[in-house]
């Protein structure tokens, strides 16, 4: 059985295609996705950590509103049990501000994040993390 | 009650029997000072503008609360909390801007949007948008029953507040801003105009967004309008706004201007009324004040000399024809599908007669999907449920093509590429 990876956005964001392209992405590098569609509120996300119990958990937003939210996402997701050493990435446009962004990435991976992503170039740094999530699942199974 | 001033319809009605388009942009800042100085520098324009205030993505979801707080500890939002303003401020910011030749438009993307409504009534701007599928399907997972519901108190509010003449235009024509074939768009933003009519609004607007070709676009423009008057009421109560491409933009200058002036070709030529444009900056960041007014300018310079026949453009009468049969076809099985309207749009969309691809909300059926040729005519690649006929499945349909995420990223940066690459290249990156 392949790996489970959840892919979700902030409850702001209602943006879809980052996350129907993310999702074959994931597919790609063997995973099997569950995406959570745009807006998810932090309970439904809870939610379905405690159910489905994933390997990664991928939060792909757009909206330039990741540097707020993305915060308390994590701090949530961080105080379940199941949660606790499971990889959680942040990737899109991570505030309003450009320039600002890469600032945000840091204080992101600070509250928890295994990486923060502030631009699209990070797709291959992104890929090498999920193959190693997969051999990591693969061992550990 | 508001005496309506009906501004907003009025204005666009009238440039256009002048052959003018009406350009409009998308601003939005949650600073007041901002948002009034971009009102401003819009309505300074030389051009016919109207003006935009557009939401913050706090306020379109409901969260209220966090749009507050934001505001409170001077935050920057993606748009203006009109609700978290209080009434007299929203009515301070339009004050004295707002006229009979600078209507104001508030945009906003909520599903459910009740107290977006109640606030833009109580402000007295009397245009919004939006509609029941369309700021449902691809902005979130609350159930079109819902937004049903709420869009009906939205409608029913809005018309009593301006006495029927308070203008709506549905976004129906712009779901998921790419990617989708225009028969399906075009249903849509008539299905919503019928529901702002059975809820007593006698002034709206039809939409359409840019597509990845020109000749298809026109194309469309003009399915869109022979369907209005087949099934809309008098073309006097409606007009047609056409949107600059909304998908992935192009990143260079020229390649940015080129498709905007071409989205402004596009328009006048299809016979839309009105446009919203977007700006050079869009690939990169949130656009200024001044990104916005260049666009608005650049876009209606490009718009004038656009007035030709679209007939004579080979291939538009038959793309016309295409789409035209097309969506009729899928309005046809909306208005045959149950005893009210609302019945209807849950019924063909819970059976997959209707299917927007590629769309993540769960009331979507997801059996269909879209694909580009070489070209950048766009086509059903996979029809799921919907019971086209054959004859039209044939010229509708191309199968073929593997979906990846290479594909996918390839189509969604079909106009990206094809403007930059022809941009100058020492000039690609601005």
């Amino acid at each position: 059985m392949k790996p489970i990876a959840l892919l979700t956005t902030i409850p702001s964001d209602s943006h879809n295609w980052n996350l129907v392209y993310i999702q074959l992405f994931l597919e790609e590098h063997g995973f099997t996705v569950v995406n959570m569609g745009p807006s998810v509120p932090f309970s439904l996300l809870l939610e379905k950590c405690r159910q489905l119990e994933p390997s990664v958990v991928i939060v792909s937003t757009i909206n330039g509103h990741g540097y707020i939210e993305g915060k308390e996402l994590i701090r949530q997701l961080k105080e379940l049990e199941c949660m606790k050493d499971i990889p959680v990435f942040i990737g899109g446009k991570l505030s309003t501000d450009a320039n600002m962004s890469s600032l945000y990435a840091v204080e992101l991976e600070e509250a928890g994040y295994r990486k923060a992503y502030d631009s699209r170039e990070d797709m291959t740094e992104f890929s090498r993390r999920l193959e190693e999530i997969l051999l990591q699942t693969a061992v550990s199974r | 009650m508001y005496t309506s001033p009906g501004w907003f319809h009025r204005f666009v009605k009238e440039q256009a029997s002048h052959k003018r388009l009406v350009v409009q942009p998308r601003m939005g800042f949650s600073d007041h000072a901002e948002m009034r100085r971009g009102l401003q520098a819009v309505k300074q324009l030389n051009a016919p503008t109207v003006g935009t205030i557009t939401l913050d993505s706090f306020t379109r979801n409901g969260d209220f609360a966090s749009a507050a707080r934001a505001v409170a500890k001077g935050l920057p939002l993606n748009g203006y909390p009109i609700v978290s303003h209080t009434c007299e401020e929203n009515q301070a910011l339009i004050a004295g801007l707002r006229a009979p030749d600078f209507p104001v438009q508030v945009r906003h993307g909520s599903p459910l949007p009740v107290e977006v409504f109640k606030a833009t009534i109580a402000a007295g701007i009397d245009a919004i948008e939006g509609g029941p599928i369309s700021y449902c399907f691809p902005y979130g997972r609350i159930p079109l029953s819902s937004c049903l519901d709420a869009w009906r108190i939205s409608n029913r509010l809005f018309a009593g507040a301006f006495d029927g003449q308070g203008h709506i235009e549905s976004f129906g024509g712009c779901m998921m801003g790419q990617l989708c074939p225009p028969s399906i768009l075009i249903a849509i933003t008539i299905a919503e105009a019928l529901f702002m009519i059975d809820n007593g609004i006698r002034s709206y607007s039809l939409s359409l967004a840019q597509g990845t070709h020109s000749t298809q676009d026109v194309a469309a423009l003009l399915a869109l309008r022979q369907l209005g008057r087949k099934y809309l009421g008098p073309e006097h109560q409606w007009h047609i706004v056409f949107y600059t491409f909304m998908g992935k933009f192009p990143q260079s200058y020229e390649g940015a201007v080129a498709i905007m002036e071409e989205s402004a070709r596009i328009a006048v030529q299809g016979g839309a009324e009105r446009l919203i444009v977007k700006t050079v900056k869009e690939a990169h960041q949130i656009p200024t004040i001044e990104d916005n007014i260049n666009a608005l300018d650049c876009s209606s310079q490009a718009s004038i000399a656009a007035y030709t026949d679209p007939l004579a453009r080979p291939g538009v009468a038959a793309w016309m024809e295409q789409i035209r049969e097309e969506a009729d076809f899928l309005i046809d099985l909306l208005l045959n599908k149950a005893a009210t309207l609302e019945k209807s749009m849950a019924g063909v969309f819970g059976q997959g007669y209707w299917d927007v691809p590629y769309c993540l909300h769960p009331d979507n059926k997801r059996m269909t999907t879209a694909q580009l040729d070489d070209q950048g005519f766009i086509y059903w690649g996979d029809t799921g449920c919907i019971p086209f006929p054959r004859h039209i499945k044939t010229n509708a349909v191309r199968k073929g093509m593997q979906l990846s995420s290479g594909r996918l990223l390839q189509m969604l940066s079909f106009n990206q590429q094809k403007y930059d690459s022809a941009a100058q290249p020492a000039l690609t990156h601005i």
